[in-house]
């Protein structure tokens, strides 16, 4: 028995949750290391994300940026690009944002503008991740280097631009100016009160109709049969007739766009403007969330929202405990992107034993 | 400052300073991807080396103690790296992620939990490695030229400048002419045939992991004891993939990646000079659009070689032994 044979409760239920619970382990530890209790500081987590509404909503707002990215790393890795850009387009994907609310704020009706909006977000994104897919389909440049490079690109880039064009005359802080009411996507605390003051808005319906689309689109679609083909041997894809390199652009369009989608709920959900380093490692956090999610839909959707939960309760946490500063979870991330990506089958041969044992 | 100021004698000897960082981390990845694995995760083992070096040479006030630590650090993650790559069979690109994440966030948190400033240790003051001063330096210090030769291009640097330009050639003569280094090489071209000859892939591979996690270390320790005196967060700064792209632009071979270096620290030496200085023609150039420099070069340097640029053929692969 190997693990291909493994039932698929076992590889897609099983396995990811005890990855997880190792990443967690080894995360308490090193809580522990620093003089914190483990227990007390999960407790505060848990209550601080979950049990308390208006700590869920800022989860459930976190999670709506992370779909976004998780979508992003996701279809890449179903074609088997590792895009580790994420990062950067969705920062760039904020400049295309911003570009078209400086333009258009004071002019278009809000149903018009949030479009616009998201079209220029995932427009900038594409076109972002598109330099790195071309070089990969026609030059074979290594993606994943290629991808880090656009990251520190872009944060340079970035860091002129806001710093030379965006901040408006006489003001200190490294933003673009406040964009009018229009642009703001309307918040849930309109229909439910007890979410409270926070900034969770209709970008959590759009990133559920995103899955539904990437899930009917990759699993149901000739194009996505293509793609998973191209993932799992592209020599067979090639030999099957599918156009390996158009596929690999064409992938990284998309994934690049959907990372760009990402930057709508940090600035026009919450802030209203643009700011140096506004995606705070959100392209990162779709690296773990792919992985974990084992770029399923309803895996996505789920690490998306353990992660908003760890986001949210770990800046609770860090204003309780000094020691566990936010930055753990950055630590925590590699962790789970550790256990649940480059050892995802550590428990298998366990595993296999245990079924056999059962059925024997 | 102006355009005059840029000195040429200044940008070869800054040059010589920058290399190091790369020429050790470089080696490294050569030992870890000729044996087929490969290692993304250069960078991670940077920062942690540096940070841990840092941190010990500062509580003990000794440079070496620092670097010692530094290496049983590195050496442990090159392990965990090889356990992912040979024993488990996983995916040695998500290993090689997961670890720079990791050691991204862990090194603020242990930085902060220490000292408390922000991600930083203390500078390091006496603790940091001594600048070597050749014989006769002060005989020539005033002859123009040679004076500099001697005092400032082959003198004046750290031990560790002197050992990562010796590195290379025992590295080449390891490689090419010794039987591990055939054995090595074998893994990382044709797996099932070493297996054949009764080669132990998988244990070239771990011994190949220990040497890479090994020379890494001393480009985390050169960063933070002697470059900058302190370890800074994020320091590595995507020097670990500036030094797999070296790899890439001397085609895995330990001569040409070692130009590669001297090539990338050449214009980070070029980038710092820049700084705020008025350039004809153009003026002064913002410095955010300067520290592109090194990242634009890694691209075009992937652009225009990658395609002739010959890779061990079985990189990245598991070796599943053959029934």
């Amino acid at each position: 028995m190997t693990t291909n044979d493994m039932p698929r409760w076992a590889t897609s239920i099983v396995l990811p949750l005890l990855n997880l619970l190792s990443a967690l382990l080894v995360a308490a530890l090193v809580i522990y290391l620093l003089g914190e209790d483990p227990v007390e500081s999960m407790q505060i987590l848990i209550n601080s994300a979950i049990v308390n509404p208006e700590g869920l909503s800022y989860t459930l707002f976190y999670a709506s940026t992370f779909v976004f990215t998780g979508l992003a790393v996701s279809i890449a890795m179903q074609a088997g690009l590792f895009n580790i850009g994420a990062e950067g387009q969705m920062y760039i994907g904020g400049l295309g944002l911003t570009w078209a609310m400086i333009a258009f704020d004071a002019s278009l009706p809000w149903f018009v503008l949030i479009p616009v909006g998201m079209v220029g977000a995932a427009l900038f994104g594409a076109l972002w991740a598109f330099i790195p897919g071309y070089l990969q389909a026609k030059r074979g440049s290594h993606i994943v280097v290629t991808t880090i490079m656009f990251n520190f690109i872009a944060a340079q880039l970035m860091n002129f631009i806001i710093v030379k064009y965006l901040i408006p005359q006489g003001e200190q802080n490294t933003a673009s100016r406040v964009f009018s009411d229009a642009a703001a996507l309307p918040p849930l605390n309109a229909w439910f009160p007890a979410l409270g003051d926070t900034p969770l808005n209709i970008s959590f319906f759009l990133a559920i109709i995103a899955l539904v689309i990437y899930g009917v689109f990759v699993s149901r679609s000739s194009w996505g049969y293509k793609l998973r083909a191209t993932g799992m041997n592209k020599h067979a894809a090639h030999y099957a007739g599918v156009k390996i390199s158009a596929m690999i652009i064409a992938t990284m369009l998309i994934s690049g766009a959907l990372a760009g989608l990402g930057a709508v709920n940090s600035i026009m959900g919450s802030t209203h403007y643009l700011s140096l380093n506004f995606t705070a490692g959100a392209g990162f956090v779709g690296i773990a969330i792919a992985l974990m999610g084992r770029q399923h839909p309803v895996g996505i959707f789920l690490s998306a929202v353990l992660f908003g939960a760890l986001i949210q309760g770990g800046f609770d946490l860090s204003l309780e405990k000094p020691n566990i500063p936010v930055e753990t979870f950055i630590f925590i991330q590699g962790l789970i992107i550790l256990f649940c990506g480059a050892m995802e089958y550590l428990y298998a041969p366990a595993l296999i034993k245990l079924i056999k044992g059962k059925k024997a | 400052m102006t355009f005059e100021d840029l000195h040429l004698g200044s940008i070869v000897v800054s040059t010589v300073r920058n290399a190091p960082v790369l020429i050790f981390a470089a080696m490294a990845g050569l030992f870890a991807e000729r044996s087929g694995v490969i290692d993304i995760g250069l960078e991670g083992k940077i920062l942690a080396s540096a940070f841990v070096s840092a941190a010990v040479a500062f509580t003990t006030q000794n440079p070496w103690y620092g670097i010692l630590a530094g290496m049983a650090v590195s050496i442990a993650l090159a392990t965990l790296q090889g356990y992912v790559a040979v024993t488990q069979k996983g995916n040695q690109l998500v290993a090689g992620i997961a670890i720079n994440i990791a050691m991204s966030g862990l090194t603020f948190v242990v930085a902060q939990y220490f000292f408390q400033q922000g991600g930083r240790t203390p500078d390091l003051g006496e603790a940091r490695l001594p600048y070597v001063t050749l014989p006769g330096s002060e005989a020539v210090a005033d002859v123009p030229v040679l004076g500099w030769i001697w005092t400032q291009l082959l003198g004046g640097h750290s031990v560790l400048v002197y050992a990562a330009f010796a590195l290379v050639p025992l590295v080449h003569w390891v490689l090419y002419h010794t039987r591990f280094g055939l054995r090595l090489r074998a893994c990382g071209e044709n797996p099932h045939a070493a297996d054949a000859a009764g080669v132990s892939v998988e244990r070239t591979r771990y011994v190949a992991m220990l040497i890479a996690g090994f020379l890494c270390s001393f480009s985390g320790a050169y960063l933070a004891i002697v470059q900058s005196g302190f370890f800074l967060r994020d320091m590595s700064a995507g020097m670990g993939y500036l030094a797999l792209t070296a790899m890439v632009f001397g085609n895995w071979r330990p001569f040409f990646t070692f130009l590669g270096c001297l090539m990338f620290g050449f214009f980070t030496a070029v980038q710092i000079q820049l700084e705020g200085v008025d350039l004809p023609v153009v003026g002064r150039i913002p410095g955010a659009l300067i520290q592109m420099v090194p990242y634009v070069v890694t691209v075009i340097v992937l652009a225009g070689l990658m395609a002739k640029s010959v890779a061990p053929k079985a990189i990245g692969v598991p070796f599943v032994k053959s029934r």
